[in-house]
């Protein structure tokens, strides 16, 4: 029997009634993986030894009858900017090639206190900037929907395992749409948090101020079950929130009626991919069937989502990215006469050309003479586009939009011109502005039979408001359960 | 023409929090290079600085009895500039938000109190240590030891209020004193957990508008700013009256040649990218914590003085002395603890004890003598067991060996000598071996009593009891 094609909370049961071990079922994902994985290229490591030693005792503990945890031997693919101890961590970059973390991600430790298992780490576009997992050092991952186009990015190696099931759950982060725009493109469902909700300890900061680590699931259910032992306050991390999560299994009701449902008009605009708006306004009538209230709302900044991101992503990210200088770990340059040009050679050796652009953005954003211009104009602008939000969810509930403007396009064809791959992103990077939830979750195939996400958000810290909309859209429609032919 | 100078100081104190600023490693000087770092202070990929609260009130004690307004709300910023001993390669300081602003220090020079303002004290995390290893290898070897990165730093920036180098150098004497009240750092200049950057300028007397000023940096003493002042003063002064510029740069003082040097030009200054950093929250000061830490602030040394004066009756000038080290006050304090001479005590801590530990290039932590040696010598004084003069011999041996003052006296022998019979004795025998002495005085020349008595003094290894010497010998003579 094939157990990799099975979602977490019906292996927990089966494990947990000792129906199956957690060594079968990680046996079986490796053999899963084993199998796919030359076409599909999601992971840059492979952690097989140490994932059998943890489902080995996993079992132990079940057979002792001891607690063995939420999660108790599910395997877990973790996107490779987050620090497992004693595992390479290279955020798909050159510079961070041989790096070895010396420390675990606080999600790290939350996830193996409850028994999970870690399969790998998976690819994705180099320090997570990116839309298409085409600007890692190590390669491109094909989308298990169709092996010519991408994965969406930048947690695309962390989709593609979900849709090659070649994981039980996967990871991954979202600065500006990074969970949700690859969970759209490979047809699965992604949740980015609010800002605060989920520890970043450990991740491997882009933008300090949008990062946030999130679920990439194979239905609702699961995303609701991770969440679970993710979101928590952490003292190591000053900006996550010290409120308490809700159990969010309990939000996952099948029922929206009097639920108040936002359409931002700013989100569907002429020249929209006809078949990603055609899916998502049949999503919207379908929950409206189901008895939600839909509402046309206006957010009137969104124009300006993309420059405001465009400016301030980059500026935190010149700052962040600066310790990658070949003096303390990862890659540094074999031919270097001084300091100066050892910093130089080995960053300009070890970036790769999209990490290069963003930090001279940054750099230049930040440069005294340009900081009020931009850096300073952006963080504006950001208030104004949060307040947008604030005012819509004084009137609905949950906002809903398509994830991204398309599906997912072919291998190759934005990276030379980066403008058009930013765009990919247009649907989701305001969302991060905000520091808002919002979820993509699967809602038809183009006539391509490449999947199509719709996105639902809500407002600061009402995750539940999320998982019931997209548990009851779930629980009406079949497209969770389609599968890729691989 | 004549000049007068402005200058300004940036003191940069570290703060003797037990763990560093962001994370919980120590903050112990001395240790091996690299055993007190962590993922955070060494920058990994993924850490998360945490602020340490310890360090907030630190630098709040010090900003209140600097009577700084402590700003309700303030905030980290990323001063961002590439150097080895910076492992994120940005230094978490504060910018346009820091914790307090607007305060002063009353300094004393040449018998006048003046207003020196305090411009702002801000928080930050000190940088590691290079270490270079030159000519020892083909290729020259530079080693990194992190141990002092996230040290708190504390940032403590003067008006340009000072003129003189003596008025810098007051400044420097008084924060270090408030510094050491407050116990929030430990103000090392030799182990750099104090240092000193000097902002200088001159300009004609009666000129309102600032000269180009020069950043002086690298002095590692009070008298090293001093003299650094005074180099740099006099440079500026006779570039402008040859006719030329000054230039707005940074110059490194070079103590073995007592000059300063060129380091880098305005045209060449970082531009340092300040930002508002994202992974940490703004520091939030209400009232009721701002009273809480106003609450615990300790006595400061002008309080003190004021006590000294009306408890123990000291003279200004001595409480002064006394009161200007927190360390010195302690000692005194410990000293006179269930002894009734506190002007004894001021005495001999002021002159002697002071005398040698300068001489010794010592603290008075480091003192052999503790309160208690003091103290009980100068009981043995008051008993009369030894004179005052016999008392230096004992306090010499105290300083050098840390014996207690009654195994000194023992060890020595130094038992005054008041028996009158013993003392009649020994008179005799002076004045029987110096019978032309003896004529001169009873011919009118007092000085020859002088000599007698010095000669008593030398017999008995100077352990007569001299008033009782003197009794005795003008007795015999007349």
């Amino acid at each position: 029997m094939d157990l990799f094609n099975l979602t977490a909370h019906e292996l927990t049961a089966k494990i947990k009634n000792k129906e199956v071990t957690s060594k079968e079922v990680t046996e079986n994902v490796f053999k899963r993986i084993e199998a796919v994985e030359p076409k599909v290229k999601a992971y840059v490591t492979l952690l097989k030894d140490k994932a059998l030693a943890q489902a080995a005792e996993v079992d132990a503990k079940i057979a002792a009858g001891k607690e063995a945890g939420l999660l108790a031997g599910i395997p877990i693919a973790i996107k490779d900017n987050m620090n497992i101890k004693g595992t390479k961590c290279t955020c798909s970059s050159k510079i961070l090639n041989n790096f070895i973390s010396p420390y675990n991600a606080t999600i790290i430790d939350l996830l193996s206190a409850e028994g999970a298992v870690f399969t790998g780490k998976t690819n994705m576009d180099e320090f997570a900037m990116g839309s298409s997992t085409e600007t890692s050092f190590f390669g491109k991952t094909f989308n298990p929907w169709n092996l010519q186009a991408i994965p969406g990015g930048s947690s695309g190696g962390s989709a593609a395992t979900m849709a090659a099931d070649e994981a039980i759950m996967a990871l991954g982060s979202d600065t500006g749409g990074s969970i949700r725009q690859p969970a759209s493109c490979c047809g699965i469902v992604g949740l980015k948090p609010t800002y605060g909700r989920v520890s970043r300890f450990g991740l491997v900061a882009f933008a300090s101020s949008l990062d946030q680590i999130g679920p990439l699931t194979k239905d609702v259910t699961d995303a609701a079950l991770l969440m679970n032992v993710i979101a928590k306050y952490d003292p190591k991390d000053s900006t996550s929130a010290n409120i308490l999560a809700p159990d969010y299994l309990k939000s996952l009701q099948n029922n929206v009626k009097g639920m108040k449902i936002g359409i931002p008009k700013e989100y569907f605009v002429e020249g929209m991919d006809k078949e990603v708006e055609k899916s998502v306004r049949e999503a919207i009538k379908l929950l409206e069937k189901l008895g939600a209230q839909i509402i046309e709302i206006s957010l009137p900044n969104t124009e300006y989502c993309l420059a405001v991101y465009y400016i301030l992503a980059p500026s935190e990210a010149s700052a962040n990215l600066a310790r990658y200088d070949g003096v303390k770990y990862g890659y540094r340059t074999p031919d270097a006469n001084d300091l100066l040009e050892q910093y130089e050679k080995t960053r300009g050796e070890g970036f790769g050309p999209e990490v290069k652009r963003r930090i001279m953005l940054g750099t230049y954003a930040l440069s005294s003479g340009y900081y009020d211009a931009y850096y300073l104009k952006a963080q504006k602008v950001r208030t104004m586009i949060k307040n947008d939000f604030e005012e819509a969810f004084k009137k609905v509930d949950v906002i809903i939009t398509p994830t991204a403007p398309s599906a997912a396009f072919k291998i190759g064809e934005k990276m030379d011109d980066p403008m058009q791959m930013y765009l990919s992103d247009i649907f989701t990077i305001s969302v991060n502005l905000a520091g808002i939830p919002a979820m993509s979750l699967p809602c038809g195939f183009t006539s391509q039979k490449m999947p199509i996400g719709l996105q639902v958000m809500a407002k600061h810290f009402n995750e539940e408001a999320i998982f019931r909309a997209a548990y009851t859209y779930e629980q009406n429609t079949n497209w969770h359960k389609e599968k890729p032919r691989l | 023409m004549k000049f007068e100078a402005v200058i300004g100081l940036e003191v940069h104190a570290q703060l003797k929090t037990k763990s560093k600023i962001f994370c919980g490693c120590s903050t112990q000087f001395g240790a091996e290079p690299n055993t007190q770092i962590c993922p955070v202070c060494t920058g990994m990929p993924g850490v998360l600085p945490v602020l340490n609260k310890v360090a907030i009130e630190y630098i709040i004690k010090t900003s209140l009895a600097l009577d700084c307004k402590v700003n309700p709300l303030s905030r980290f910023a990323r001063k961002q500039y590439f150097y080895p001993d910076l492992p994120k390669n940005y230094q978490i300081s504060q910018y346009d938000q820091p914790v307090s602003e607007h305060g002063y220090l009353d300094v004393q020079v040449d018998g006048k109190t003046k207003r020196l303002g305090i411009t702002r004290i801000h928080l930050e995390e000190d940088a590691g240590k290079l270490l270079h290893e030159v000519g020892s290898r083909q290729i020259d070897g530079s080693y990194v030891d992190l141990n002092r990165t996230g040290v708190p730093l504390m940032e403590i920036v003067s008006e340009p209020d000072m003129r003189t180098p003596q008025e810098a150098h007051a400044y420097l004497i008084a924060l270090k004193s408030i510094l050491e009240y407050l116990d929030v750092s430990d103000c090392n200049m030799e182990e750099g957990s104090l240092r000193c950057d000097a902002n200088v300028s001159i300009r004609p007397v009666g000129q309102k508008e600032f000269g180009t000023k020069a950043e002086v940096k690298n002095m590692n003493s009070f008298k090293g700013v001093q003299k650094a002042l005074e180099y740099e003063i006099a440079r500026q002064i006779k570039v402008t009256e040859e006719g030329e510029r000054i230039v707005q740069e940074t110059r490194l003082w070079d103590a073995d040649k007592e000059m300063t040097f060129s380091m880098r030009s305005k045209e060449e200054a970082h531009d340092y990218r300040y930002f508002p950093e994202p992974d940490l929250v703004p520091v939030v000061v209400d009232e009721k914590w701002l009273a809480a830490i106003k609450a615990t602030l300790p006595e400061l040394s002008s309080q003190k003085k004021e006590r000294f004066v009306k408890e123990y009756s000291l003279p200004e000038y001595d409480a002064g002395v006394l009161t200007a080290d927190k360390n010195l006050s302690e000692y005194f304090e410990a000293t006179i603890k269930g002894y009734a001479n506190p002007k004894a005590a001021s005495n001999w801590i002021m002159t002697e004890l002071l005398a040698q530990l300068n001489a010794a290039n010592k603290t008075i932590k480091e003192s052999l003598i503790t309160p208690k040696h003091m103290r009980e010598m100068l009981e043995l004084i008051d008993k009369g067991t030894i004179s005052g003069k016999i008392a230096k011999t004992v306090f010499e041996e105290m300083f050098a060996s840390g014996k207690m003052p009654d195994v000194v006296v023992k060890e020595k022998g130094l038992v005054q000598i008041s028996d009158e019979g013993a003392i009649a004795k020994i008179i005799e025998e002076v004045l029987a071996a110096n019978a032309k002495s003896v004529e001169e005085y009873k011919a009118g020349k007092t000085a020859a009593l002088n000599f007698l008595l010095g000669q008593v003094m030398k017999k008995t290894q100077g352990k007569a009891n001299p008033g009782v010497v003197n009794k005795i010998l003008k007795d015999k003579l007349s």
